[in-house]
């Protein structure tokens, strides 16, 4: 409360207005380039510039030089959202099973866990942002592409329904290919389960953010991703229902190389703002500020 | 019956020997009923093994069977009286899409499905089937005038999936079909869904969270059609067979992970034999299901709802 009294300066999130200065994207993302920074040297995939690991971290992993934001693993993603030493992880222990069982998907899971160092595609917990307290939601691309299968649908379903129980504003930062196709129907109803997690957080007058960030497309952009009060976008961002090369397929035409793109979707009316990785902070800080101020008579 | 399927052929042959043997008797007068009486037996068994015993890409192909009662039929054969309504109140009616009041037994209800095309000029105008999120969102609107009104609503999905195309893209196919799942969840009348042919995907989903999923025997639901799935899998959309085999689609399958509520048995050899009698079957098993969901408070509902959506997946905790 000291803290708002002595802001230095007012800032602004103005939902729906245009970019003034865009990201440049160069040319059409596709789901499978782009890599998570790793090692001491990493180029950026849009302009060529060789960075430093220590200079990608102070620009939280964007190029400096073409603002390309690199993909990020959920650890550093909650590391540079919340609040220092604020986390605490729901659900570490839920993983995946074979349901049906599908060829050669234990050991996919399996080698997903050891190169990333998590358990599934997603982590969910509680924090603070700014000293608001919110639950989160973190999709990790490293995971079998982020894609949703019954752990992560629960997960997911679970965190939304501990943020209806506490009534703490949920952000869920997504990227994924969409249902995981290895777990058959189930994966696919994944989405129900969380919609309908959702319905309830809604009906609840809890805050939904989304955080739509490279890639997330399929299954998961068909339900709660698509489903946030606000959405947000960082810049270049695939976000859409059916994959680039399925639709030229169709329509037998080249898509031009923004579509689809964060930029694309702010224009078509999708998300409601596409925000800076650097402004990703201020701007869910200003957001959680709105939906927890008070002050009019509101009737009472 | 014309559109036969290749695993069927044996049935055809015989069907036809015996005819030819019908016609020999009648034109010679040589008495062969002994000999017919035993091939009509081994017909009778021959077509209660193929359709017995049926592989899941068998199952497919019959699930995309023209001839089969596409959702405009099953309506008309379940209503008395329908009157259809149109458009998204947004952007434009989609075809695709097909949705109305009506009444059962003079009891009124909102009937709502994709429509597949009759021959190729009627698909072309229906896009196969596959809905743009102006269809979605009729489908919602529709929705949610029967939650005002207090009508029970019914659902029927037969589509390859949603349409995959720059249109859908950029008017939101992602929320369209989100935005059906999360009202679905929340819809206070009583909601059923038929998957009477092919259950693609999100598609099919973004019409399909019901208190009650019945799947029609020989129809198939998947995350992801068996073509698609062998294209990524094996790269090679000619393996759909071994797609559908290892996805795990068709309708036993859906009872089994607890998908489907139940399966809705077809006449031998598929709907698209006897549609009248499919369309009576559904009919029959509508009525029922809105007795028993209309029965129940609506808290009551949404709860059970809630819980049948949220107890399905399979997953380890340590
Ligand atoms: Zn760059």
């Amino acid at each position: 409360m000291l803290k708002d009294l002595f802001q230095k300066k007012r800032q602004y999130a103005t939902l729906g207005a245009p970019e003034t200065a865009p990201a440049r994207v160069s040319a059409a993302r596709s789901e499978k380039t782009d890599q998570i920074p790793q090692g001491l040297v990493n180029k950026c995939q849009t302009c060529g510039a060789l960075l430093i690991a220590k200079e990608l971290q102070k620009h939280l992993y964007t190029c400096p030089n073409c603002d390309y934001h690199f993909p990020l693993d959920a650890p550093t993603r909650i590391q540079v959202t919340l609040d220092e030493g604020a986390f605490f992880e729901y659900d570490a222990g839920l993983t995946s099973a074979d349901p049906l069982p599908f060829p050669g998907y234990a050991d996919k899971l399996r080698r997903a866990q050891q190169a990333s160092g998590l358990r599934e595609a997603v982590v969910t917990g509680e924090g603070t942002l700014d000293g608001h307290p919110v639950v989160i939601g973190v999709m990790d691309s490293r995971f079998i592409m982020g894609s949703m299968g019954s752990a992560v649908g629960e997960k997911i379903a679970r965190a939304m329904e501990r943020a209806a129980e506490k009534r703490y504003p949920l952000i869920l930062f997504t990227a994924s290919g969409g249902a995981r196709m290895q777990e058959g129907i189930l994966s696919l109803m994944q989405m129900a389960k969380t919609s309908a997690a959702l319905r309830r957080l809604s009906d609840a007058g809890v805050l939904f953010v989304s955080v739509i960030t490279h890639p997330t497309t399929g299954g998961v952009s068909a339900s709660f991703a698509s489903l946030g009060d606000i959405i947000l976008a960082e810049p270049g961002a695939l976000f859409g229902f059916a994959g680039r090369r399925v639709i030229e397929q169709t329509i037998r035409q080249k898509l031009p190389d923004d579509f689809q793109t964060a930029e694309f979707n702010l224009k078509h009316g999708m998300v409601d703002k596409v925000v800076h990785r650097k402004e990703l902070r201020p701007t869910l800080s200003l957001i959680l500020r709105v939906h927890s101020g008070r002050g009019w008579a509101d009737g009472r | 019956m014309a559109g036969e399927l290749e695993f069927e052929r044996p049935i055809v042959e015989l069907r036809a020997k015996i005819e030819e043997l019908r016609r020999f008797t009648s034109e010679s007068g040589v008495d062969l009923s002994d000999e017919i009486q035993k091939l009509e037996a081994r017909l009778e068994e021959l077509t209660e093994s193929i359709y017995a015993n049926l592989t899941p890409w068998q199952r497919v192909q019959l699930a995309r069977q023209p001839g089969r009662p596409t959702t405009l039929d099953y309506i008309r054969g379940i209503c008395e009286e329908f009157v259809e309504l149109h458009g998204d109140r947004n952007f434009r009616d989609d075809p695709a899409v097909v949705g109305g009041i009506g009444l059962v037994d003079g009891r009124p209800i909102t009937l709502i499905g994709t429509q597949k095309g009759k021959d190729t000029k009627d698909n072309i105008h229906r896009n196969f089937g596959m809905a743009h999120p102006e269809g979605y969102r009729k489908a919602l609107r529709l929705m949610k005038q029967a939650e005002k009104f207090g009508r029970p609503v019914a659902l029927f999905i037969d589509t390859a999936g949603a349409y995959p195309g720059a249109s859908g893209e950029e008017r939101g196919q992602s929320e369209a079909i989100a935005r059906n799942l999360m009202e679905m969840a929340g819809l206070r009348v009583p909601t059923v869904c038929f998957v009477t042919g092919e259950g693609g995907s999100g598609g099919a989903l973004g019409l399909g969270v019901t208190d009650r999923i019945y799947v029609l025997e020989y129809a198939w639901y998947s995350v992801i059609a068996p073509e698609s799935a062998a294209a990524i899998l094996w790269r090679d959309s000619a393996q759909a067979p071994r797609a559908a085999e290892t996805m795990r689609i068709t309708a036993p399958d859906l009872v089994a992970l607890g998908i489907a509520d139940e399966l809705i048995r077809e006449p031998r050899g598929g709907a698209q034999k006897d549609p009248a009698a499919m369309i009576r079957t559904v009919r029959g098993k509508l009525v029922s299901a809105l007795e028993e969901l209309s029965a129940l408070s609506v808290d009551e509902r949404l709860a059970r709802r809630y819980d049948k959506y949220r107890k399905m997946g399979v997953f380890v905790e340590a």
